[in-house]
């Protein structure tokens, strides 16, 4: 038995699909009773990954382990992960409670047990007093729970879910995340959860791997990726971030002096390899780590002085666009400081200067061209 | 707004073109069941007189009721036959990546431009050629050939209609290929499979070519009709034949086209 750090083990897996690479060596440990999410846009892999965990397809190369044991000679059917279904793949044939007791058939369960544990699962997903609907007569929500529910009643000890909210409209999708969060903290079960909205993935996981062509491109909590990211890649799928080509000028004992094109010469601490002298990068940062103000103050130390060329007022936030010299790119700022935010209006064409604290920026390698 | 638009408008040639079509289609047809009721042997206006002494006369001809019989054994065998066949065939090629699976379905379609005669001679040489006699056994055998093709055709959108993704939740729910199939897949596709068993079925009833190559001393229905015009007393009693055949054939083609009406129906809105 392994421990429950690496209750989850995907070691080296591959799918090659004839020429296409659709996972691309990937390696990851998910713990029991983890919410772990699959992020990227369509493409990525992310999906045959998930359907390699439940047994559709086998990995081309590597291995995956459930529980410590290996998987890759196990049918779909003899696997202890259960799938919610993009799609759903409600049987249009069976009512509610007998698509919901499919999976009990070969528990050999007795009729009461089957039953009570049928009536169990549709309050689980709240859904009680449904279960004498055919298929075709419920909504998009009540499909999708009922999809959830057939899942939960085999007790999986991996629920595995394929964009199972892509197909709801906003606000049923913000219900439905509650409730799944809900649902996967008081039942304790490991979620493994594909997702192209990063926002989703952000609110509901504890970990999140975000991939690319087959690739992870980093695995972490939603904060380091959000707060650490280690490419432009990553950082630009997470949120909102500027970016401004650097280079590398010095590296003095673990401090790497930049010097970046609007953001003037900077230096940020950094164990990065790439970080030698004379390499190129990017350097980013988020648009909340950028303060904006009409005159330079001398308390900061990290400004550079722009030109304001639009701002947007939502209330309790504005968003400025600020040219800097030597950026084709304006930098978007979010700002929550209500003198600038309330009351004085700032015109276009205004000079400004932004200006941010040590360890908002962050170095990241070129991305490959 | 103008009720008619370019749609709509009414358009009186192509009524015309429409009746005219309906009528030569059907016209002869109906010809059957009236001069089954005609009190003469030869088929010919004016009537001479209304008679149901052909539709007597048919129930005592023990031939054409054992011809008729054949005909049903024949159809029936190569109806559950060439359905099987076809369900597998229609499962392999929608469901798993296989080499050469155009090829494939290039050979299995083939039978359907290949002139009945020329596979009638073909299969006459190999099964006289191999010792086999013939019989009712070896027309079964030319019409399983010639609707496997059918039965496909049928099947295959029917299996592609449906979200493969059923059959991998019933997978993910505990069950092995085979209750996958009883539990999910075969109710799906029961429509197909009981419009496949009725094509099939229709399809053998009225084939003439490959059975009078292959027929033993049994004849089919078809073959022994054939075989009755020679003689001019006999066609009446043909003709009332054909009036019942007509009548039960009108049932069974509404009541498939209803079953696949009422299903198709149900497919649709149980999409998301």
């Amino acid at each position: 038995m392994s421990g429950d750090e690496s209750y989850i083990q995907i070691s080296d897996v591959s799918k090659h699909f004839g020429p296409v690479v659709a996972v691309d060596n990937i390696s990851v440990s998910i713990a029991r009773g983890e919410f772990f999410s699959l992020l990227g846009s369509s493409g990525c892999g992310k999906t045959t990954l998930l359907r390699m965990l439940a047994g559709f397809e086998s990995p081309t190369t590597g291995e995956i382990y459930i529980d410590g044991l290996p998987m890759s000679e196990k049918a779909p059917h003899h696997r202890p992960t259960n799938m919610v279904f993009q799609s759903y793949a409600i049987f249009p044939h069976l009512d509610v409670r007998q698509n919901i007791a499919f999976g009990l058939r070969t528990e050999k369960v007795s009729k009461e047990e089957a039953n009570s544990r049928v009536d169990e699962t549709l309050e689980l997903v709240k859904l009680t007093g449904f279960g004498d609907r055919r298929s075709n007569e419920l909504s998009g929500g009540q499909r999708q729970r009922i999809a959830l529910a057939r899942a939960l009643i085999k007790h999986p000890k991996v629920l595995l879910l394929d964009e199972p909210l892509g197909a709801l409209d906003k606000k049923l999708r913000e219900e439905m995340q509650i409730e799944l969060r809900s649902l996967q903290q008081s039942l304790g079960i490991t979620f493994i959860f594909v997702t192209h909205d990063q926002e989703e993935a952000i609110t509901l996981s504890d970990r999140i791997a975000v991939m690319s062509e087959g690739k992870a491109l980093q695995i972490g909590s939603p904060k380091d990726l959000y707060n650490t990211p280690v490419s432009v890649e990553v950082a630009d799928f997470i949120g909102q971030m500027n970016f401004v080509d650097a280079e590398v000028l010095d590296v003095k004992s673990g401090v790497a002096v930049i010097d970046t094109s609007g953001l003037g010469k900077v230096k940020i601490p950094t164990s990065a390899d790439f970080a030698q002298k004379g390499a190129r990068g990017v350097v980013a940062i988020r648009p909340e780590k950028l303060k904006i103000s009409e005159k330079k103050s001398g308390a900061l130390k990290n400004a550079v002085e722009g030109t304001l060329k639009s701002a947007s007022y939502y209330g309790n936030r504005s968003h400025y666009h600020v040219t800097v010299e030597g950026s084709d790119q304006p930098m978007a700022v979010a700002s929550q400081e209500v003198d600038i935010a309330s009351g004085n209006t700032l015109d276009s064409d205004t000079p400004v200067w932004l200006s941010w604290e040590d360890g908002a920026l962050i170095l990241l390698p070129q991305p490959p061209a | 707004m103008k009720e008619t638009t370019y749609i709509k408008r009414p358009n009186r040639t192509l009524f015309i073109y429409a009746l005219i079509y309906l009528a030569f289609l059907y016209i002869p047809v109906l010809f059957l069941p009236l001069f089954s009721f005609n009190d003469s042997i030869y088929i010919a206006f004016p009537f001479v007189g209304f008679t149901t002494k052909w539709y007597s006369q048919m129930y005592h001809n023990e031939p054409m009721f054992a011809a008729l019989l054949n005909s049903i054994r024949v159809g029936g065998a190569t109806s559950v036959i060439a359905t099987l066949l076809g369900v597998f065939g229609a499962k392999a090629v929608t469901r798993y990546r296989m080499p050469g699976k155009p090829v494939a379905m290039f050979i299995i379609m083939l039978p359907l431009v290949i002139p009945g005669i020329i596979m009638g001679v073909a299969l006459l040489i190999v099964v006289s050629r191999s010792g086999i006699p013939l019989s009712l056994y070896t027309v079964t055998l030319g019409h399983i050939l010639v609707c496997v093709p059918f039965a496909m055709a049928t099947l295959i959108p029917r299996f592609e209609g449906f979200d493969r993704s059923m059959e991998e939740a019933a997978a993910d729910l505990g069950e092995n290929a085979w209750w996958t199939f009883w539990r999910v897949t075969f109710p799906i596709v029961f429509p197909g499979i009981l419009a496949s068993l009725l094509l099939c079925f229709t399809i053998s009833f009225d084939e003439f070519i490959m059975a009078f190559f292959l027929a033993g001393t049994d004849p089919t229905l078809p073959i022994y009709i054939f075989s009755q015009l020679r003689f001019p007393a006999k066609l009446p009693g043909v003709l009332a034949m054909g009036a019942l055949i007509l009548v039960v054939s009108f049932f069974v083609v509404v009541f498939s086209q209803w079953l696949r009406l009422r299903n198709s129906n149900d497919i649709t809105s149980s999409g998301i």
